[in-house]
């Protein structure tokens, strides 16, 4: 507790670091999934394409790869920190992620809603919109909020390349006070504050959504 | 300057190393998905069964791990456990650390998987006279694991990639090796990130394509 008491701000400090990546990420990463997502149903085959190879090249490699390639080489000709580098590495992989999800929920509404809509007057872009994404955010809602949890937790990411964050803080208290054990189950317990409470509710919604069904 | 990196970066000696690193990264995965299949089942299949408290017990604990970041587990059980008396060489540390995290995550898909088995099957077992174990061993798990199958290959997808993070306690795998090796020149960085990036997408594409297949396969 001491130990707690001792570096409360430091850990706050990688805490609202944490919270920063992992949000501006989840923004980032939602508007380019759902791009990426709609980019994969699109009628046009090489959108498709494009669509799909995006998604398979960052779902397939490490974060920590995507991440090393910005810090070493991207930062290079553009300025970034480590945590820029670390959330815009964090907001990519995620995202490839973000469009797989999105994907199947546009995939599981059903064709007639595209064709009774366009057939009433609207424009491709105007069924999405209105007619089939609401539909789809909703079935792939439980998880979209899996794929948050993730996210939080892939945050830690940031530790390797200076992010500040709440790994990063964690690694220093547990290097400069040697109380490895304490400090570990403390940054843990941060963690735990924005995952544990978005997992039990997603895991609740799941039932709600199975039972709806 | 990239193009002079291209060709001197790799040497057969470099290449080597690297691919000792994949060596490592490939072994950790495996031994590590091994041990969570048996572990992340035998949760799974405690969390299913719903015995009084020990049920809620496990799963409490499967979604504190489960809600953890694996760097932090590794980070404890390289950097923590010792100060408990544990001593685990980094090999065995990563192990440890990968397989206890995905244990979480399979017994999560564990559970999914026996809770879309149809009772029936559970009844139908019972009233031919097998008993628990036996309906579980021969009639639910066989269906279950075929259902599981997609989502378990995606689960190795990314404990192959996460094997990445160990190199924070400096496991030799590939990403730490090719960190070696970019340090030596700077003009290395770009054509040792790309090769890398390439060995694991091969990878990972060809077991997301198992997955793919398998799906297909026994749907």
């Amino acid at each position: 507790m001491a130990l707690l008491e001792n570096n409360f701000p430091t850990f706050m400090q990688g805490f609202g670091y944490t919270l920063l990546s992992s949000i501006i990420a989840l923004i980032g990463s939602m508007i380019l999934g759902t791009g990426f997502a709609i980019m994969q149903i699109m009628p046009q085959v090489w959108i498709r394409k494009i669509g799909n190879i995006y998604v398979q090249i960052f779902r397939n490699i490490p974060l920590l790869v995507i991440t090393f390639f910005f810090f070493l080489v991207v930062s290079k000709y553009v300025k970034m920190s480590g945590f820029t580098s670390g959330t815009v590495a964090l907001m990519l992989y995620t995202s490839a992620f973000i469009a797989e999800t999105v994907r199947a929920g546009i995939l599981s509404v059903d064709a007639g809603q595209m064709e009774g809509a366009r057939a009433n007057g609207l424009s491709f872009g105007q069924a999405l919109r209105f007619i089939i994404l609401p539909q789809a955010f909703r079935v792939a809602l439980p998880s979209l909020g899996n794929q948050f949890i993730n996210l939080v937790k892939n945050s830690s990411i940031l530790a390797f390349v200076g992010g500040l964050d709440l790994m990063y803080q964690g690694n220093m208290i547990a290097a400069t006070t040697f109380e490895t054990f304490s400090t570990y189950i403390v940054v843990g317990i941060f963690y735990l504050i924005i995952t544990l409470p978005l997992s039990y509710y997603m895991q609740h919604l799941e039932r709600k959504l199975k039972h709806a069904a | 300057m990239v193009t002079l990196g291209i060709f001197s970066a790799f040497t057969p000696q470099n290449i080597l190393y690297l691919l000792g690193g994949l060596g490592i990264t490939v072994g950790v995965s495996i031994i590590s998905v091994i041990l969570s299949l048996i572990f992340g089942s035998i949760v799974g299949i405690i969390q299913f069964e719903r015995l009084p408290y020990f049920s809620k017990f496990v799963g409490t604990i499967n979604n504190v791990i489960r809600n953890l970041p694996l760097l932090l587990i590794i980070f404890c059980v390289y950097f923590a456990l010792p100060k408990i008396g544990i001593h685990l060489p980094i090999f065995w540390a990563t192990v440890v650390a990968m397989s206890t995290f995905e244990s979480a995550m399979l017994a999560e898909i564990v559970r999914g998987g026996l809770e879309s088995i149809d009772r029936g099957q559970f009844e139908g077992a019972r009233a031919n006279g097998l008993s628990n174990m036996q309906t579980m061993f021969y009639i639910v798990l066989p269906q279950a694991y075929k259902k599981m199958i997609p989502p378990i290959i995606s689960q190795l997808i990314s404990l192959v990639k996460d094997t990445s993070l160990a190199m924070g306690i400096v496991l030799a795998e590939m990403t730490y090796r090719g960190q070696i090796v970019y340090a030596q020149n700077s003009t290395y960085i770009i054509p040792v990130l790309i090769a890398i990036t390439l060995v694991y997408f091969i990878l990972n594409y060809g077991l997301s394509l198992v997955a793919r297949w398998a799906d297909r396969k026994l749907a």
